[in-house]
């Protein structure tokens, strides 16, 4: 058969099973919409690339599948970027096909041209600059390969626009890109592992985002149930181990709990599952879990021992790893350990506000939780609101908390939640997000009004850059600057011009039931919620310090 | 100053040098010298790089081994390509 490189490249990603693509056209990848058009697969169109870029982030965050992601060459390339870096960071299978100019002007400094190759070397798993319309049978179901294979991640597909209009002549359509079995772990490796946590006394479990990807929630919990293991788990692990079990410490690092940090610090054994030491977990490196020996198990060899030195690593699959610790370890109650966690967690309790204080975060996300199912999806933006998300919102479930873990990206709540929308349409989705925040991707609410997705956003308005004038007040002697807000813009009143309907909790006589009332209605809507600027995420541990030296809690 | 070798062999195309490259600077790892040249059929390419003796050449080898287009890493302690740069 005879068709186009861009009919190829539709056909490709119909055969893929791709069911949206998030994307905005312009001059350099029209031919590819030309064909698009008249594909089964569905256009969402974004009305900023970085909106498209993190609604395939929604989708991909939500089913662990790669989604598709679209732009025009230069401006719409550069737009897109950091939502793939967000994705590099997360660890995020997507596939950003962007068009270029023609390969005669490449080079040429044409209109809409920029370096997409090597701009997007530093921020992806891989990418490509196709060179011929017959490369694409190969590039394509290579790009959802390698997006979906081991560590996930993102992959950019560049296709100028003559291989767009090159015909090409083949036999029949190459087989689909399809994730790759995952390395099993060594089994005698495996054995020593068993043998260090039996011989443990004191082991706590590290669990991050690695436990999400490998599906392998289950068999963490029935490892730590029959061995009597405390857990905790990363910003990126949230939901891979079900909030309120007894052995649940919640996240570590430089928001957890004061008991979750001092009961890693008197740990003999770290079980480091799926992490990658990050900064903001372990604080300054040296000191962190200072007594402990390290086991350190991860698909990623180059993760082992780049941040910390492990005293035995097994590099594969966590979740082959985690079910041969629940086969083979022997039940127990490790009846000293417990009673020392009990009595740490008692010695340290979380600080929670006032109950009546409705209009406080910590207050509002636990009447969001008791309005929403263990299976609704939370997304975050990035700042206070974000971790007073991670402290207080009960995750059950894994893939319930889509929040920018790696790069941090202010905007990425809005249209995270449009894409986990669009591949949930039975689930409900809130976007936690600020008044900083949402200011940062808030076209996207047009795309919202025109799909009436079943997304609420909660603004936590403080009228302030909260997680930055909380650092000035700790570290910076209270010297404000650039972190207040002199005007302060009426979300209710954007809401409604976008289309979307919009209250402010403010004005309603009982907050409580008005929000209760609103999350379990269908379609869009936003909600301004004013909050006290004074709030701050408590305890912190100061930025390069070590984990124990935390403020306040 | 000592010189750490690092032998690649890669898929030769027009972007591989920048792929090599880009991991240094992204990375902030210090590369010394290179020296690259298609082998074979002309769908591969060798190149030789040295780094200076520091502690990250084990992450640096580990990163490598990662890159799509890197078919083979090996390290090498004598690199003849040392003497070149020593010319230079």
């Amino acid at each position: 058969m005879e068709i186009s490189g861009a009919e190829l490249v539709i056909r490709l990603l119909e055969r893929q099973g791709i069911e949206f693509i998030c994307g905005i056209p312009g001059g350099s990848n029209l031919p590819i919409y030309d064909v698009l058009r008249d594909s089964s697969i569905k256009h969402i169109l974004a009305r900023h690339e970085q909106g498209a870029g993190f609604m395939s982030q929604g989708m991909a965050r939500t089913t662990g599948k790669a989604a598709v992601c679209m732009a025009t060459s230069g401006p719409g390339v550069t737009n897109l970027l950091t939502a793939i870096a967000d994705a590099s960071l997360d660890s995020i299978p997507i596939v950003a096909i962007t068009g270029q100019v023609s390969a005669s002007l490449i080079g040429t400094d044409a209109f809409q041209e920029v370096d997409t190759y090597g701009l997007s070397i530093p921020i992806t798993k891989h990418n490509f600059l196709v060179q011929s319309a017959k490369d694409l049978l190969t590039v394509i179901p290579e790009a959802f390969r390698l997006a979906e294979s081991g560590r996930p991640g993102p992959v950019v597909v560049d296709i100028p626009k003559n291989v767009q209009k090159e015909m090409v002549e083949f036999e029949s359509y190459p087989e689909i890109g399809i994730k790759q079995p995952l390395p099993m772990c060594n089994e005698k490796y495996l054995e020593k592992a068993v043998a260090m946590i039996s011989g443990a006394r004191r082991p706590v479990i590290y669990a991050g985002g690695g436990i999400i990807a490998a599906g392998a929630t289950d068999d963490l919990i029935r490892f730590a149930h029959k061995n009597s293991i405390p857990v905790v788990t990363t910003l990126m692990g949230l939901g891979a181990y079900p909030h309120g079990d007894p052995h649940y410490l919640g996240m570590l690092g430089m928001h957890g709990e004061r008991a979750t940090n001092m009961i890693m610090e008197e740990a003999d054994l770290l079980i480091a599952l799926g992490v990658r030491f990050d900064d903001r977990a372990v604080g300054k490196s040296c000191e962190f879990c200072k007594h402990a020996d390290i086991l350190h198990i991860d698909i990623d060899r180059s993760e082992i021992g780049k941040i910390k030195p492990s005293n035995f690593s097994i590099v594969g699959d966590v979740g082959h790893a985690l079910k041969a610790f629940a086969d083979r370890v022997e039940p127990s109650i490790r009846i000293g350990w417990s009673a020392r966690v009990s009595s740490l967690r008692m010695l340290h309790p979380e600080i929670l506000p006032d109950k009546e204080d409705f209009f406080h975060p910590m207050n509002l996300l636990r009447v969001t939780s008791e309005s929403l199912s263990e299976q609704s999806i939370i997304t975050t933006d990035v700042g206070q609101h974000q971790m007073w998300v991670a402290k207080g919102y009960p995750f059950k479930k894994p893939r319930t908390l889509l929040t920018s873990g790696g790069l941090g990206t202010m905007g990425f709540g809005l249209p995270n939640a449009i894409g986990a929308a669009l591949a949930n349409p039975d689930r409900r989705v809130v976007c936690v997000s600020g008044d900083g925040s949402i200011l940062m991707n808030i076209q996207e609410l047009a795309t919202l009004a025109e799909h009436h997705l079943n997304v609420k956003v909660l603004i936590m308005n403080n009228n302030r850059l909260g997680l930055v004038r909380q650092q000035q007040a700790m570290f910076f002697e209270e010297r404000y600057f650039a972190s207040t807000f002199d005007s302060s813009p009426d979300f209710v009143a954007i809401a409604k011009g976008f289309g979307v309907p919009a209250f402010d909790l403010s004005e309603e006589e009982n907050p409580s039931l008005f929000l209760r009332k609103l999350l379990g209605q269908d379609g869009p809507c936003v909600i301004n919620i004013p909050i006290d600027f004074d709030n701050k995420v408590l305890p912190m541990v100061p930025p390069e310090c070590a984990n124990r030296e935390m403020i306040g809690g | 100053m000592h010189n750490y070798g690092i032998d690649l062999l890669v898929r030769n195309h027009a972007g591989v040098m920048s792929q090599i490259t880009g991991l240094f600077s992204r990375r902030n790892f210090n590369l010394e010298g290179i020296i690259c040249g298609p082998v074979g059929k002309g769908d591969e390419s060798r190149m030789i790089l040295t780094v200076a003796d520091d502690s990250k050449l084990e992450q640096i080898v580990l990163q490598l081994e990662k890159l799509y287009d890197v078919i083979e890493v090996k390290r090498v302690e004598d690199s003849p390509l040392t003497e070149v740069l020593a010319q230079l």
